[in-house]
């Protein structure tokens, strides 16, 4: 090897752990994200460009403690969701359903918040187990359909999405609606999650304790995918289903638990949002919960890790925060998720990159033989087989 | 004597390694050059640099005395190089006619013109005896006939210097001899071969000249006729080689699996992948499944591991009935499986070489406490395996299975696999893709396991493997077993007519 300088040693070491890595190339993506972001808002508005960036990249500071916990509180759901998506991926399936089960913990939390104030300083604790619950199971239907049925997860969940809005709507018509608004009735004074504390530290803000219940289920998470037998199972079904599957580990389990606790994840994401005494309702209307969609966004860029969704939930909203301040001058909040597309954009093709650096490394030991296959049979071949697909 | 090619001085750099260190290679016309050298030796290097897949750091090439660049494998086709590839290049939909034609269509305003093609095919076919269907799918011709089309492609495009990568791998024993006769055949009508092999005994029995790679280096080029078998392999691996595993003389003892009667239907068709399949392994014995690829070897192992159903027949280990265990009972109660495709079914590739080593037992009470992993019991497990079987790697336990060599990567399974202390090991072409120093490694320890009164079942598909480690032979073609044979009685020609179905025995369990 002629590698002698010692600062180049140092950053291929750097560069070859896996969660410097990650955190590189995450980084990467914002920052190309970011610069795209403001060419757009120059071509759009080249006057008002530089001022409108600046107060989105100010994001939580434009408002002093205000914003800086409205931050937190946009965070909370999102942080849920992303777990949601990051949680089923880890282990090889790709959530998209997290909209529908964050509608559907959404609801029955509500309900139960409207319903039963006869449990008092436990009602929101209630609530939110009864999220987890409904959440399970919305997100245990894709899985039992992919375990026994062999559905796809994908397919199964976006479905599922659909029929959980809309339930959701009908069920809000027939128990719990504001005829006036059209939208959900206030849930009790004790069914909000407390502040726990929180809003002496960020007052004027939305900020609440949900937010301390999302680190908590991220911390848990972390622990299951790391430290135990179980996350052990998953990730491997995940990484390999084949090498599971020999290892004696049973992938229809893995499946179904997954998919179960990725819609519970989601369930509770829709307790904190609706719970948290912000003045929020669930609309009746046909849109699907966009949290749910923040999600997929939040997963990629946190790499799917637990640790790495809770702060890029966290960069998310603080940029949405931000978006919501752009409106000072004649921008869009909407434009937020131009940006946050451009990042998973890159975040993806980083990821390819390093994907194809790790590949590069790997070939190099292993026989180049296949190297010289790039002849006109396949070509053809793949072409066929796109074909048959 | 001049030479039509030569690659003189080549060298290739790769980050870290030296793939080809000051290398020369000079073929003759007409002459059949074997490039002998382990797995990672630069072979394929050396050949993707001729072929213009790579620009070499330093050296030269040289076309009939004069000096060539080879910038891309199109340029490398118009200079008259062509190369059989190990893993055939044909589309599967056409006929065997399309395939040779294929790039290099004979067109008339635009609309193919395959009467001439046709003739010019049947002509070449006939002149160097490949014999041919040239309307045929080549997905439904044997693999003996798809090498002969990958030959005919080079010759359609009247190509002077053929490569052939490993091609006897996929061929049996009846095919290999063709093949060898059909290369003397196009060196005899003014073709130059270069024959990229690890076999000795092909090298003997067809290459004229042969010069010897070892990791990255040249080591020498030797008129084939002058030297012999066993220093050829001393040349290639760097130290004597012992080519048969010692075995000690033990008689076998009492039955230790058993199998009854299996059949395992195909969806959709009515033949069976397999059909009333009887055998019994014993104590101290290695029992080899030989055949050529694809004859139901893989429908069985999964069949006996229980990753695949079967529809009829039993499975007794030790006397107790096996058929309706589950994959952990099996892998927990005496049974070992070193699988055939390890980066499918034997590794978890992301996941680190300890984690690797307990993935049938991190739920264990050794390695969990109320479903949590013990880090502090892993670790030092891992640890002790990695120094018994030799592991080598990066980083140590916490290497992920992924940046591993191939060989480290099967001693990590075999390491486990031993470890269990399993009455019945299954062991599926143990050695596929290794070199010669690390095939030597595993067949050891096959042999170490049987003299530990265990049961091997090896299921392989290379001829010389089979002769040497086995104590029994049974033969599987088309899904049925056609013979039982003993190694020490039987000829690898014999062999090969069971193996090709051309000749069956009824076997008793």
């Amino acid at each position: 090897m002629n590698n002698q300088n010692p600062i180049n040693q140092y950053f291929n070491r750097l560069s070859r752990k896996k969660g410097t890595a990650s955190l590189l190339s995450s980084l990467t993506a914002i920052g190309i994200g970011l610069v795209i972001g403001l060419i757009i808002l120059l071509i759009t508005n080249p006057e008002e460009a530089i001022a409108g960036f600046f107060t989105m990249l100010s994001g939580g500071f434009n408002d002093g403690t205000r914003s800086f916990g409205n931050v937190f509180y946009i965070a909370t759901p999102i942080i849920m969701t992303g777990l949601a998506v990051g949680f089923a991926f880890k282990t090889g399936l790709f959530n998209i359903g997290a909209s529908g089960q964050f509608i559907v913990g959404a609801y029955v939390a509500v309900l139960i918040g409207v319903k039963l104030p006869m449990l008092g300083g436990f009602q929101w604790v209630v609530g939110i187990i009864g999220a987890m619950i409904a959440g399970a199971i919305w997100g245990a239907i894709p899985g039992l359909l992919k375990a026994f049925l062999n559905v796809h997860e994908v397919i199964a969940s976006i479905m599922m999405n659909y029929i959980g809005m809309f339930m959701v709507n009908y069920l809000i018509k027939q128990t719990v609606l504001n005829v006036y608004t059209n939208r959900s009735l206030p849930v009790a004074a004790t069914a909000n999650i407390p502040k726990m504390g929180l809003t002496t530290i960020f007052p004027g803000s939305s900020i609440n304790g949900g937010l301390l219940i999302a680190i908590l289920f991220v911390i848990l998470m972390y622990i299951i995918l790391e430290k135990t037998t179980f996350g052990y199972e998953l990730k491997a079904c995940g990484h390999n289903r084949f090498a599971a599957k020999y290892a004696g580990i049973n992938e229809t389990r893995s499946i179904v638990l997954s998919m179960a606790i990725a819609g519970m994840l989601a369930g509770v994401g829709g307790a904190l949002f609706y719970l948290s005494g912000a003045g929020v309702y669930i609309e009746v209307v046909d849109v699907l919960a966009a949290q749910g969609f923040t999600g997929i966004s939040v997963s990629l860029l946190g790499m799917s890790n637990p640790i790495g969704i809770l702060f890029s939930g966290i960069f998310i909203a603080w940029l949405q925060i931000g978006g919501f301040y752009m409106q000072r001058y004649s921008f869009v909040p909407e434009f937020i998720q131009i940006i946050t597309a451009i990042i998973i954009y890159c975040s993806a093709a980083s990821l390819l990159i390093r994907n194809y650096l790790e590949l590069k490394q790997l070939k190099k030991d292993e026989k180049l033989s296949n190297v010289i296959n790039s002849d006109t049979a396949d070509i053809v071949n793949s072409k066929n087989e796109g074909g048959k697909n | 004597m001049d030479y039509i090619i030569e690659m003189l001085n080549i060298r290739k750099e790769f980050p870290g390694i030296i793939a080809n260190d000051d290398i020369t290679l000079q073929i003759k016309k007409t002459e059949i050059h074997a490039l002998l050298g382990e797995n990672g030796a630069g072979k394929s290097t050396l050949m993707s640099v001729l072929f213009g897949l790579y620009k070499p750091e330093s050296g030269t090439i040289k076309l009939r005395g004069k000096e060539i660049s080879i910038t891309d494998p199109k340029k490398a086709s118009n200079l008259g190089i062509g190369m059989v590839h190990q893993h055939f290049k044909l589309v599967e939909d056409f006929t065997v006619l399309e395939n040779i034609t294929l790039g290099a269509e004979t067109v008339k305003n635009g609309f193919l013109k395959m009467d001439q093609a046709k003739k010019k095919v049947m002509d070449l076919s006939n002149r160097y005896k490949l014999y041919i269907d040239p309307d045929a799918k080549v997905s439904s011709i044997t693999v003996g006939m798809q090498q002969r089309v990958e030959i005919l492609k080079m010759l359609y495009r009247d190509n002077e210097i053929l490569i052939f990568d490993e091609p006897t791998a996929v061929l049996t024993p009846q095919e290999i001899d063709e093949l060898m006769n059909i290369m003397k055949e196009l060196s005899k009508e003014g073709k130059s071969l270069i024959f990229i092999t690890h076999k000795l005994e092909e090298i003997k029995k067809v290459a004229d000249r042969v010069t010897v790679l070892r990791r990255g280096k040249g080591i020498g080029t030797y008129n084939v006729k002058d030297v012999t078998k066993e220093f050829l392999s001393e040349m290639m691996v760097g130290r004597k080689v012992q080519f048969t595993v010692d075995k000690k003389d033990i008689p076998p003892k009492e039955t230790i699996f058993e199998v009854k009667n299996l059949s395992m239907k195909t969806k959709g068709t009515t033949r069976n992948a397999l059909n009333n399949i009887s055998f019994k392994v014993r104590k101290n014995e290695i029992v080899c499944i030989a055949g050529i690829d694809g004859n139901g070897q893989s429908e069985l192992v999964y069949a006996l591991t229980g990753l695949k159903h079967f529809d009829e027949g039993h499975i007794l280990v030790n006397g107790e009935d096996w058929t309706k265990k589950s994959i952990r009972y099996r892998n927990s109660h005496g049974m070992s499986h070193i699988p055939e495709d390890r980066h499918k079914y034997g590794l978890v590739l992301e996941y680190s070489m300890a984690y690797n080593l307990i993935l049938q037992s991190y739920f264990t009470e050794r390695f969990q406490k109320n479903s949590f992993l013990k880090r502090k019991n892993i670790i030092p497990y891992a640890d002790s395996l990695i120094s018994k079987f030799d592991i080598r790697s990066g980083q140590g336990a916490q290497t992920v299975a992924r940046s591993m060599s191939g060989g480290n990567q099967q001693k990590v399974i075999l390491a486990r696999e031993i470890d269990k202390n399993p009455s019945i090991m299954i062991a599926v072409q143990p050695a596929r893709g290794l070199d010669v120093g690390a095939t030597e490694f595993i067949h050891k320890q096959l042999v170490a396991q049987r003299d530990a009164g265990k049961g091997v079942l090896l299921i392989s598909l290379e001829l010389e493997e089979v002769m040497n480690l086995s104590d029994r032979i049974l033969v599987i073609y088309e899904g049925e077993l056609v013979g039982e044979l003993d190694p020490k009685k039987v000829t690898i020609q014999e062999l090969g007519l069971y193996m090709a179905g051309a000749k069956r025995d009824e076997v008793k369990a």
